[in-house]
């Protein structure tokens, strides 16, 4: 395996609504942040991968006119995956693995503003038995929520304690969306939303954009101190009827960890793509993560929400907490689909 | 085909063969930074093109980044309500929310001083007359009924004018398309200036 490295991470401040701007417009201070870290252009970049969907801004082919935000003239080497940026980060690390290329762009956003996000959702279930039904998602991922409570994995406390840690470690992300001070009692004073999820245990609607960018061996050197070098990535799927899964565990997550070399070390830090409350602590057994890991010190996913992004800015805030010296390995995971249904876990580590 | 074995519960029910599974969305759409500034330049009857620095390209409509550099259009240039026509299309098929009468021409217009072309109408003019290098002007809707959309610019007409015979095809002077190889070599390396490093290119 060839050594490729996370050497720049960028992001928009998480916002609500971003109304003012375009998909383009937003984009570009993430991806021109991304490559100015690194003192670099679009023409030091031999691949470059996107990712994002449609569906949200209910915009087609948006992903066209967002490819302007590089400078895609004269040609280059592009491709574009409707997923979060975390696949296209994968099919980044797979071309340069190759050994033709040296270095990758990766960018993502979303605007799921203009359109309403859990009945967009319903567009990704089967379109034959499940999508007619238009089941939005948090209602999805509630029955999943019941379910682990129903297999006694966990409280609805438990759920509680993850919301309120999440926000308030958010207080120290300036690119949160929710950050705040409540303790675990405020939490579950609170009536059910869709039961058994409170309003704390669901994400914010986020619009937002991302970028990384990927370097291989002595070029990733050259260009940063501490490079976080990608040491295992991987990724699974389940079945699309929620009916074949276990939702209160997560089979997919525990195959791409085996695979990524998860358990080959100690794991500093960990951000895990969990949009819902319960879901963090299903990761964290899939995972098999101790008490000692720091999980989400970003917030995670219960603090900013960007479709399509989320999962790429968990490699990101991994990557920068190695490249700072703060964490020697960590983990970072990203997920898709209802209910924890794809799952991708990038494993990172420092130079000793 | 491999044979279906069915449960002895479904025997004699009809089989599915298709089903229609309808779906709408609906979605609040704004505008962003270029287009707003574009559209209002429209309310005052002007076309404003927009470019990313002095010397690069314009264009219109403007969508918020130059594809060449990557970079912000906010430098605001008026163009043209004048302009050539590039390529057309005689539509002779009524299609779904048309509510032209056929046949009509839609073309690409390369307004003078700009660098990319725009599609609209064109009409006041035999659809079988239309003919690249054609010159056309815009005709606006009458004054109380402009609103910030294309649409304020009911379509363009021929001027009268002498066609343009050298006309310019937005790109042309960075390579005719992708799959123009020039001596086995490709048309990147051939033909593609970077605007951005200068290197590279055979044409200006």
């Amino acid at each position: 395996m060839r050594d490729i490295a996370v050497i720049s991470f960028a992001q928009t401040p998480a916002r609500r609504k971003v109304a003012e701007l375009n998909e383009v417009e937003m984009l570009m201070p993430a991806v021109h942040t991304a490559l100015g870290q690194v003192d670099m252009t679009i023409d030091d970049i031999g691949f470059t991968c996107s990712g994002s969907t449609d569906y949200l801004a209910g915009v087609g082919f948006s992903f066209v006119s967002t490819l302007d935000s590089v400078g895609p003239w004269p040609p280059i080497q592009e491709s574009h995956v409707e997923m979060d940026g975390a696949w296209a980060l994968y099919e980044a690390w797979v071309k340069l693995q190759l050994g033709e290329l040296d270095t990758a762009l990766v960018y993502c956003y979303s605007k799921s503003s203009p359109g309403d996000l859990p009945m967009v959702l319903t567009r990704q279930l089967d379109p034959i038995l499940t999508g007619p039904l238009w089941p939005d998602s948090v209602s999805l991922a509630a029955v999943q929520a019941q379910a682990w409570l129903d297999a006694e994995k966990g409280t609805e406390e438990d759920m509680a304690a993850v919301a309120a840690r999440s926000r308030r470690s958010a207080l120290d992300n300036p690119n949160a969306q929710l950050a705040w001070d409540r303790s675990v009692e405020d939490h579950l004073a609170d009536g059910y939303h869709i039961a058994p999820l409170r309003k704390g245990d669901c994400p914010p609607i986020t619009d937002g954009a991302a970028a990384i960018v990927l370097a291989a061996g002595d070029v990733a050197r050259d260009k940063v101190e501490r490079p976080a070098w990608i040491r295992g990535i991987d990724h699974r799927i389940e079945p699309i009827h929620l009916g074949l899964r276990d939702l209160t565990v997560s089979a997919s997550t525990r195959i791409a960890a085996s695979k990524a070399g998860v358990a080959d070390g100690p794991v500093d830090v960990a951000e895990l793509h969990a949009p819902f409350s319960h879901q963090e602590l299903i990761l964290r057994e899939a995972l098999d993560l101790g008490d000692d890991v720091s999980v989400n010190p970003s917030g995670g996913a219960l603090a900013a929400n960007v479709m399509m992004a989320a999962g790429l800015i968990r490699i990101g805030e991994v990557a920068n907490r190695i490249t700072a010296g703060e964490a020697n390995r960590g983990v970072a995971h990203a997920t898709s689909g209802p209910c924890l249904q794809q799952n991708l876990v990038t494993v990172l580590e420092g130079d000793a | 085909m491999p044979e279906i074995s069915l449960p002895d519960s479904l025997k004699d029910v009809e089989p599915v063969k298709s089903v229609r599974t309808p779906a709408q969305l609906d979605y609040e759409f704004t505008a962003g930074d270029a287009t707003t500034r574009f559209l209002r330049g429209i309310t005052q009857k002007k076309i404003i093109g927009q470019r990313a620095t002095a010397d690069s390209r314009v264009y219109v409509p403007p969508r918020g980044a130059d594809p060449e550099l990557g970079q912000a259009t906010p430098i605001e240039v008026e163009v043209a309500q004048v302009g050539t026509v590039t390529s057309f299309c005689v539509v002779n098929l009524q299609f779904y929310g048309s509510v032209m009468e056929i046949p009509y021409v839609s073309a690409l217009i390369l307004l003078d001083g700009a660098d990319l072309s725009i599609m609209h109408l064109i009409q006041e003019v035999p659809a079988d007359e239309v003919h690249i290098g054609m010159r056309v002007e815009a005709v606006w809707r009458d004054d109380a009924d402009i609103e910030p959309t294309l649409e304020s610019i009911k379509w363009f007409k021929p001027n009268g004018e002498p066609d343009d015979t050298s006309v310019r095809i937005p790109g042309e002077d960075h390579g005719t398309g992708l799959g123009s190889w020039v001596g086995g070599v490709a048309p990147t390396e051939a033909l593609v200036r970077n605007p951005r490093t200068g290197e590279g290119g055979t044409s200006k």
